[in-house]
């Protein structure tokens, strides 16, 4: 029975992928699907390196500091943090009274409701609180950053071409040349949107952040340049999104030391074990 | 079952005694994976996958078991409640890295188990229920994972859950019904998260129970081995302890190194960045994937793409994506060469190897988004994958000429066996 249906449900099952096969070749060929602007006009993160990358790498904390400034000057004026607590911050190298004053003056404030009048206010914040909302009114929906370096393809470095990656869309061209505004004039960046071909579609709602050097007056003496606080901004957004990178690798090495010296007794004790039976 | 010359359990020590007159629980591990279960001599490392599995499985319910206690299942908080678990429980991050690289190295080995059954025929007589309910494991497996993933309840949780309810939507007449039945609403939801979690927490434990089965019905006949050949004498088998926990023991460490380097270094690597983005039923991720395990079973159900005699192409992934899996269960009826081993099947074997590069190559069209050529290469791989198991299989084994076997395992290992020159002059067939 199994032998006479078995090929028959086989054969089945073939001619329909092949008249699916048959279809889509024939569609290929009659009307194929042009290359999208997004295809040909993206481009992939650029290639710089952070002090933790590889498994040996570790976090600068200096930079996670300087990165900290910049969200706290630049970032937070629209995008929130909510799944870092202020407390944290002890992390990166601040001392509890200094994560007190940071969370005490920071510029949202923590939200309250008082259940007996129903009255709704607020108070500063406290190192157990997390990173309080942001309310946004501007165009665009500014997406919460705690893990946006782990929920983006190229992580640190795909945040870094992003925030560097702003150009002028007139005259931009790709690396085989084509000017993108010639083979795409419907591709226009609208009103509101602002071009950057590190973005997955080329437009997007932020504005330019990081737009002129010394921007924000670093207090270590570090040149504060574009692309400097763009590398300082994308440790920092890494730190949030894996706060634990540290100590996972730290952990790690201990770990592959004992099962290598473990597999390997086993591997004497397997050829001891086995040395009249081959 | 056992060979006559199997070792018997004799406790020496009084309570080891007290204890097998009322309970035979140690007896029963000593048959079982002890020194009373004779094993053929020549298993290779191949052999080892189905000790590596059961290992894996009792990681993912330790791991699982302990998150959760710390997971909430409601759709509100469970994306925060494993941030909390990354961020806050003690050494919450390596118990949630190790559980979601865990079963990623489970379908390594139980994927890498299932190609060696195909390989060695380990399910021809008298192992088919062996394979039976090794394919429903597999299959129990593939459920479990599926609702695992969506716990986290970030986007590709949403947008997975969301893809693979809908199959059932391709069924005729009942199929909507029957979609927000399993769902318990119009879309993934809060009663979804929830049932999904009841499921994801029980499902492991039949998954205990049926491996149980397994390893009952695999000790009625014994184990296989890469010649083929039935145990036939006792210096064909070692007992199973110490050989083969030695073995096993080693096979371990390696899995062990792998999986470590995974959880501490590379903890994301399997992993798609939009589960890092909280589930949102209003904005469609560019590329809905599933885990890279389901790859190859998701490129089957993307083949479809034209309507069929008066099938949808819809009903017809669907069908497919599930025959790929239910084709197994056939096996032992479509493969009746009298020989196991692809060690003395030459012509079947250029077929293995072929299915293995199909399988790869389907598994990559899976993950690639659902555009030319990955399409186009994804239909014909995926005949070839039905062409191979329902077609060539039974043809392959009826017309090939296998080489000649040897006497016995103990000649396969030694190169001689002294009672083969007892034996009659044609080469046994196994």
């Amino acid at each position: 029975m199994v032998r006479l249906f078995g090929p028959l449900v086989g054969l089945f099952f073939a001619v329909a992928l092949l008249w699916s096969f048959g279809n889509g070749a024939y569609n290929a060929v009659t009307q194929p699907t042009p290359p999208s602007a997004e295809a040909l006009f993206h481009k992939h993160p650029k290639e710089v390196s952070f002090s933790f990358d590889g498994p040996f790498g570790t976090f600068d904390k200096a930079q996670l500091q300087r990165g900290f400034k910049i969200y706290q000057e630049v970032c937070s004026n629209c995008h929130s943090l909510k799944q870092v607590a202020f407390r944290d911050l002890t992390q990166l190298g601040y001392k509890e009274a200094e994560v007190k004053a940071i969370a005490k003056n920071w510029g949202n404030k923590a939200q309250t409701f008082d259940p007996k009048t129903g009255d709704r206010g607020d108070r500063p914040n406290l190192p157990s609180d997390h990173f309080p909302p942001v309310y946004y009114a501007g165009q665009g929906n500014p997406p919460d950053l705690s893990l946006i370096a782990k929920a983006r393809h190229g992580g640190a470095q795909y945040i870094h071409s992003l925030l560097t990656g702003y150009v002028d869309q007139a005259g931009y061209k790709n690396e085989a040349g084509e000017e993108l505004l010639k083979k795409f004039p419907d591709a226009k960046t609208p009103d509101g949107l602002y071009f950057n071909p590190y973005f997955a579609n080329l437009n997007l709602a932020m504005p330019q952040p990081l737009t002129s050097d010394g921007q924000v007056t670093y207090s270590d003496g570090t040149k504060a340049t574009v692309d400097q606080m763009a590398m300082d901004v994308s440790a920092f957004l890494t730190w949030t999104a894996e706060p634990k990178l540290d100590k996972r690798k730290q952990t790690g090495w201990p770990v592959l030391g004992f099962l290598l010296a473990a597999t390997v007794l086993a591997y004497l004790a397997k050829r001891n074990v086995w040395a009249d039976k081959h | 079952m056992s060979f006559p010359w199997a070792n018997e359990y004799k406790p020496t020590n009084p309570l080891m005694q007290w204890m097998d007159q009322r309970l035979p629980l140690p007896r029963f591990v000593y048959n079982a994976v002890g020194a009373g279960y004779p094993v053929p001599r020549n298993l290779n490392y191949m052999w080892n996958f189905g000790i590596l599995a059961g290992f894996a499985l009792v990681l993912q319910i330790v791991t699982g078991v302990v998150l959760a206690m710390h997971y909430a299942a409601n759709d509100k908080v469970a994306f925060d409640s494993v941030e909390h678990i990354m961020r806050d429980v003690n050494w919450g991050w390596m118990l949630r890295y190790a559980h979601a690289n865990g079963a990623s190295m489970f379908f390594i080995v139980v994927y890498t188990h299932i190609f060696r059954g195909f390989f060695y025929s380990s399910y021809k007589a008298p192992r088919e229920m062996i394979w039976l309910l090794g394919v429903v494991i597999f299959l129990l497996m593939m459920a479990t994972a599926f609702m695992g993933y969506v716990l986290p309840w970030g986007q590709m949780s949403f947008w997975g859950a969301k893809v693979i309810t809908g199959l059932f939507s391709a069924i005729p007449l009942i199929g909507t019904p029957l979609q927000q039945w399993l769902l318990g609403g119009f879309a993934p939801d809060n009663a979804a998260l929830n049932r999904f979690f009841s499921l994801h927490f029980l499902l492991p434990f039949v998954i205990l129970g049926v491996i149980i089965l397994h390893v009952w019905a695999l000790h009625i006949p014994g184990s296989s081995n890469p010649t083929g050949v039935e145990v036939k004498q006792e210096s064909d088998t070692v007992p199973f302890h110490p050989y083969y926990t030695a073995k096993d023991g080693f096979g371990l460490g390696i899995f062990l190194m792998l999986y470590c380097a995974l959880v501490f270094f590379a903890p994301n690597l399997l992993g798609h960045p939009d589960n890092y983005i909280p589930a949102n039923p209003l904005s469609t991720p560019a590329h809905i994937v599933p885990e890279w395990y389901f790859w190859p079973f998701y490129a089957i159900l993307r083949a479809f793409t034209s309507d069929f005699l008066f099938i949808p192409a819809k009903l017809m992934g669907v069908l497919a994506m599930f025959s790929a899996i239910l084709v197994w269960f056939f096996l032992p009826w479509l493969d009746t060469g009298p020989v196991r081993s692809g060690h003395y099947r030459p012509l079947f074997r250029k077929f293995f190897y072929a299915l293995v590069v199909d399988v790869l190559v389907l598994g990559y069209c899976g993950g690639a988004p659902a555009a030319e050529p990955y399409v186009m290469i994804s239909q014909i791989a995926a005949t070839y994958y039905f062409l191979h198991f329902l077609v060539i299989l039974p043809i392959v084994s009826s017309i090939e000429t296998p080489q000649p076997l040897p006497f016995s395992i103990t000649e396969a290992v030694l190169g001689k066996d002294d009672h083969a020159t007892l034996a009659p002059a044609t080469p046994a067939v196994a």
